[in-house]
Parts: structure tokens; C-alpha cells; sequence
């Protein structure tokens, strides 16, 4: 077996991302005063280095013995994934700062988890799906319990914790069925084992299994029941960090995995997938009603929204992985930009969570109420916002591979989650004003203003981004 | 080797073990009333499972890449406990108290 640093091309920007985290760690140990600052930035310089290093690399390529893909398909999600993770280090550092919680680690945790993120969205074997996922989940149950003097954050690592590590579990006893039956870990080699939908039954139960622990992951239901406390227990900018990266990766690599070496077994699979969307939209709008914490509001929000981009997934053709690509790039700055507004929501210096404290938004901060307004109609798709084009692409995928009823629960649940996102606005324009927020910080005031700027004027010149999200899915069909 | 008298041990013995203990690790975690660190065995517990899974296919098939996956799972699972006694040692500081029914300040 013979080993060329050549062969390393296709990997530099991880390895490039790792070493820096490794650095990241000894500026964090040697530095005499608090460097979180320091590193905060160094870090998303690193994201962005790693960015172009990832638009120069090559288009396509395996190396390490095929455990690692890279195509088109691949740059698009990492980039979606280091955009995520750039602007919630940004939102993190400045809730550290003022928040007097800043420690080191924070930014170097976000470091390398999105690495893992980033190796599982290239994995191309379950050997390597299973190191990426651990990477990013190690450091995602330590982010959750961040805040370790509050026993919500501990609560929510503790949860977090539990749960991930039974996901994981699940995918690994389904990775050992399906490699034990169909005897290879290689997604090209179990691709060909599987050809023509025949396989052992044993592949079939363990492909079951794979899918259980990835919608844990991707907090599909009915494996959701952490999202909520997770995300209304872990620190906020954190929480926001936890709706977009892993988010994306989980579902770029579902998608992956699927239509990748599991596509010939599409009639055994299809059925599951359609059932956790459904209920993921029917119980991401009903459940969010009764919610009273935004926090708690984002997660059901969060469950709705990876219901309508499984959608994309079950059609399992190329129209519906461009619907779940683009889709995911909206629902990216969606919710950056509301968690944005989120960490604006201070009452003399003290975070505020709960809906009813957004009164009087309007009449004390008109700009943010009017970005917040523009999010919560995106999210409720819209039309002529963002939001609405993502759940557009992914109706008409559904339409035309002949999901008519699939589309039709979808729009009746997005129709039904109009109801909290519009209550929201509701509460911001017309209820009697409450006390007034501090001034938002200049970070958190520009992420939340380029994100709604976002939703309203992408409408004008939506076919360069739709053309990216369409090359990625042409990208992924090729292998 | 096989005896020449009585039954040989084959994969699906080694299998049905595995599942036994994948289904002691998932009511382990999901029945415990008591402690967290029971929950840590019952996820342990798991992950051997799918080891004996790889190892015995892994021989089963004549390929090493089971227990390549084995050794790595191993690792994992090393640092995963780790993290994992970690967060229930701050939990702890916290509640004074590591019991499944004290995790309960977040409810809805």
C-alpha cells in the first residue's frame, strides 16, 4: 500500500481546518490574558481560508483509499456548513464578551466540530460517516453544557448527551448489519451489492437502523424529543450554532447515504422517509402553538423545517436534491438571522426568551422589528420571500415525481405553521409595548440585517444561487 | 476447529448475542429509573454489541475491515465515556444529584 502526499489534495482543507484548531489550542494554553477574542476571529479567518481552499480544490476526487469524497455536490454543503459556523462564531464571541462567560475552548469546540461536519459531508464509507459524526457530536454535547454553573445548560448536555450517544448506537448496529450482509463498508461497494433492490434481509434491517440514528441527528420525529430542551437549555448563540451546522451536514449526509449507496434499495426506504416528513411537518406546526419560550418556538420551528426538506429526500431524484439544497441555504440565513434578533432580545443587561417580551418592538426598535418581521414571514413561506421559493422548489419536486397528497399535508402544515410565525408579528406590531431592549450590539445587528435583506431582495436574482444548488444535486447523481 | 461432537459455534450465535445485548443496552436506557451512570453502562453496553457484530463478520467474511472499524469504535467509545462522565459531573455540581427523575427543569 503505498502512500503519496499527493493523495492528501482533495483532504487540505480539513487538514488545513485541523491544524488549525490545533494551533487554536496552544495560542489558548500559552496566552497569558483570555484569548477567546483572538480566537474567535482566527477562526473564522480559518473558515474562510478553508472556504476558498475548497472552491480552488479540485472538483472531483477520492483519496484515502476511497473513505473520502470530494464533487460538487460536497464543496456546496461544506461551504453552506462553514457560512453556518462562521456566523454563529461571530454571534458567539459577542454573547461571550458580554456575557462574561468567554473561555477559550468555545471557539475552538466550534472549530472542530465543524470539521467533523465537514468530513461527514464527505464521507464515502461508514467507517468515515461514523468518525465525522462522532467529531461533530463530541463537541456539539460539550457546547451544550457550556454554561456550566446553570443547570439548564448542564441539563441540556446531559440530554444532548444521552440521546446522541444512543443515536449513534443505532447507526452503528445498522453500519455492522449492513456491512456484515453486505459485506463491505464502501459506499461504491455496497452500491454494487445492493444492485437491482436485492439484498439480504439483514441490509435491509440495518439500513433501518442507519436511518433511525441519522433522524436522531437531523431531530426528524419521532426521534426528536431532545431538540426542545436542548435547544431551550443550551446557551443561546450556541443554540443557534446547533439549528444550522449540524442541521445541514446531517441532512446533506442523509441524502448522501440514501440516494448513494443505498439508492437501489429506494422502494424499501421511501416508505420510512415519507412517514418521519410527515410527521416532522405535522408535529413541528402543531407543536410550536402552545410554545411560550422562542427558544422552545425555534426548536419545533427547526422540526418543521427538516420535515418539508425531507420531502427533497424521499422524491430521491436530482429535482428533489436541488429542492433540499436550495432549501437548506434558505433556511440557513433564516435562522441566523432570527437567532440574531434573538440575541438582541436584552432587558438591562439580562437575556429575555419568552415571545411576549418582542412587544413594543416596534415603537422601540422599528429596523429590528422589521427584520424580524421579514424572517417570520420567510419562515412561514411567504410569497415574495425567500422562504417561500425554498418550499416552492420542493413542492414542485414532490408534484412532479407524482407525491401530489405528500405536497398537499406539506402545504397544509406550513399553512398551520403560518399561524405561530405571523403570532410572532403579531405580538411585535400590535400588543401594548413591554420594556425596551438595550442597544443590539453592531455584530448581531448587521448578521440580522444582511439575513432579512436577504429574504426580501433574493427574489429579484434568485437563478445564480438555484444554479449552484442545481449543479450540486447534478454533482451528487454523477457519484 | 470444530468439536467433533456437539454444536459449533457460528455467526448466527455470535449474532443473536449481539442483538440480546443491543436490546439490554436500549431498555437499559430507556427503562432505568435510577441513575445516569446506569444509563453510561446501557450505552457502553451498546456499543460492544456492535463490536461483537464486526468481529464475528468480520472473521465470518475473511475481510479485516471489521475489526479495523472495531478498533476505532473502541476509541470512540473511550472518549465518548469521558465526555459523557464529564457533563454528569457539572450536571451533579449543579443538581446534587445524578437520578433520571432529577433531569427535569425543562419540560413541554
Amino acid at each position: 500500500m503505498t502512500f503519496e502526499l499527493a493523495s492528501l489534495t482533495p483532504a487540505i482543507p480539513e487538514i488545513f481546518l485541523a491544524l488549525s484548531g490545533m494551533l487554536f489550542l496552544m495560542i489558548g494554553v500559552f496566552r497569558k490574558e483570555d484569548s477567546t477574542q483572538l480566537l474567535s476571529w482566527l477562526g473564522v479567518a480559518a473558515m474562510a481560508v478553508t472556504g476558498y481552499l475548497i472552491i480552488r480544490g479540485p472538483e472531483t476526487a477520492l483519496t484515502f483509499q476511497d473513505l473520502f469524497i470530494v464533487n460538487g455536490f460536497t464543496s456546496f454543503a461544506k461551504i453552506l456548513v462553514l457560512i453556518g459556523a462562521a456566523l454563529t462564531l461571530l454571534m458567539i464571541n459577542s454573547w461571550a464578551q458580554v456575557a462574561k462567560t468567554a473561555r477559550f475552548e468555545l471557539p475552538i469546540l466550534v472549530v472542530f466540530a465543524t470539521l467533523g461536519m465537514m468530513m461527514m459531508v464527505s464521507a464515502n464509507d461508514l467507517i468515515s460517516v461514523y468518525l465525522g459524526l462522532e467529531l461533530q457530536s463530541l463537541s456539539l454535547y460539550v457546547l451544550a453544557a457550556y454554561h456550566r454553573d446553570n443547570t439548564r445548560s448542564t441539563e441540556a448536555g446531559v440530554k444532548y448527551f444521552v440521546l446522541g450517544a444512543l443515536a449513534s448506537g443505532l447507526l452503528l448496529y445498522g453500519s455492522s448489519l449492513v456491512y456484515g450482509f453486505g459485506g463491505t463498508t464502501a459506499f461504491a461497494g455496497l452500491a454494487a451489492a445492493m444492485h437491482g433492490g436485492e439484498a439480504h434481509l439483514g441490509v435491509v434491517i440495518g439500513i433501518v437502523f442507519v436511518i433511525a440514528g441519522l433522524a436522531f441527528k437531523v431531530s426528524a420525529v419521532p426521534f426528536h424529543m431532545w431538540t426542545p430542551d436542548v435547544y431551550e437549555g443550551a446557551p443561546t448563540p450556541i443554540t443557534a450554532f446547533f439549528s444550522v451546522g449540524p442541521k445541514i451536514a446531517a441532512l446533506c449526509l442523509f441524502l448522501r447515504i440514501l440516494v448513494g449507496p443505498f439508492a437501489p434499495m429506494i422502494e424499501q426506504w421511501q416508505q420510512v422517509i415519507v412517514l418521519i416528513s410527515i410527521l416532522s411537518m405535522l408535529w413541528g406546526s402543531f407543536a410550536a402553538i402552545a410554545q411560550k419560550n422562542i427558544k422552545r418556538l425555534m426548536a419545533y420551528s427547526s422540526i418543521g423545517h427538516v420535515g418539508y426538506a425531507l420531502i427533497g429526500l424521499v422524491v430521491g431524484n436530482e429535482e428533489g436534491a436541488r429542492g433540499l439544497l436550495f432549501y437548506l441555504l434558505i433556511y440557513l440565513f433564516m435562522n441566523i438571522g432570527t437567532f440574531a434578533v434573538i440575541l438582541s432580545m436584552r432587558v438591562n443587561g439580562k437575556y429575555v426568551e419568552e415571545i411576549s417580551d418582542l412587544s413594543g418592538l416596534q415603537k422601540n426598535h422599528p429596523g429590528m422589528a422589521m427584520a424580524l418581521a421579514a424572517l417570520m414571514f420567510s419562515m412561514a413561506g411567504i410569497p415574495p420571500l425567500a422562504g417561500f421559493l425554498g418550499k416552492y422548489f420542493i413542492f414542485v419536486a414532490a408534484v412532479n415525481a407524482g407525491f401530489v397528497p405528500l405536497a398537499i399535508i406539506g402545504l397544509l402544515a406550513s399553512v398551520v405553521g403560518a399561524f405561530y410565525y405571523i403570532r410572532i408579528i403579531k405580538v411585535i406590531y400590535f400588543d401594548e409595548p413591554g420594556a425596551a431592549f438595550d442597544k443590539p450590539d453592531a455584530v448581531n445587528s448587521a448578521i440580522m440585517g444582511v439575513c432579512a435583506a436577504l429574504m426580501l431582495v433574493y427574489f429579484v436574482v434568485p437563478s445564480k444561487l438555484v444554479e449552484g444548488a442545481a449543479s450540486a444535486a447534478r454533482a451528487l447523481f454523477l457519484g | 476447529m470444530t468439536p467433533e461432537t456437539g454444536m459449533a459455534v457460528g455467526l448466527s450465535h455470535y449474532l443473536t448475542v449481539g442483538a440480546i445485548l443491543f436490546t439490554i443496552g436500549i431498555f437499559g436506557i430507556f427503562l432505568n429509573r435510577k441513575n445516569l451512570i446506569v444509563i453510561m453502562m446501557s450505552i457502553e453496553l451498546m456499543l460492544l454489541a456492535v463490536n461483537i457484530n464486526m468481529v464475528a463478520f468480520s472473521a465470518f467474511l475473511n475481510d479485516l475491515v471489521g475489526q479495523v472499524f472495531t478498533m476505532l469504535v473502541l476509541t470512540v467509545a473511550a472518549a465518548e465515556a469521558a465526555i459523557g462522565l464529564a457533563i454528569v459531573v457539572v450536571f451533579y455540581r449543579n443538581r446534587r444529584s445524578i437520578e433520571v427523575e432529577d433531569i427535569n427543569t425543562m419540560k413541554g
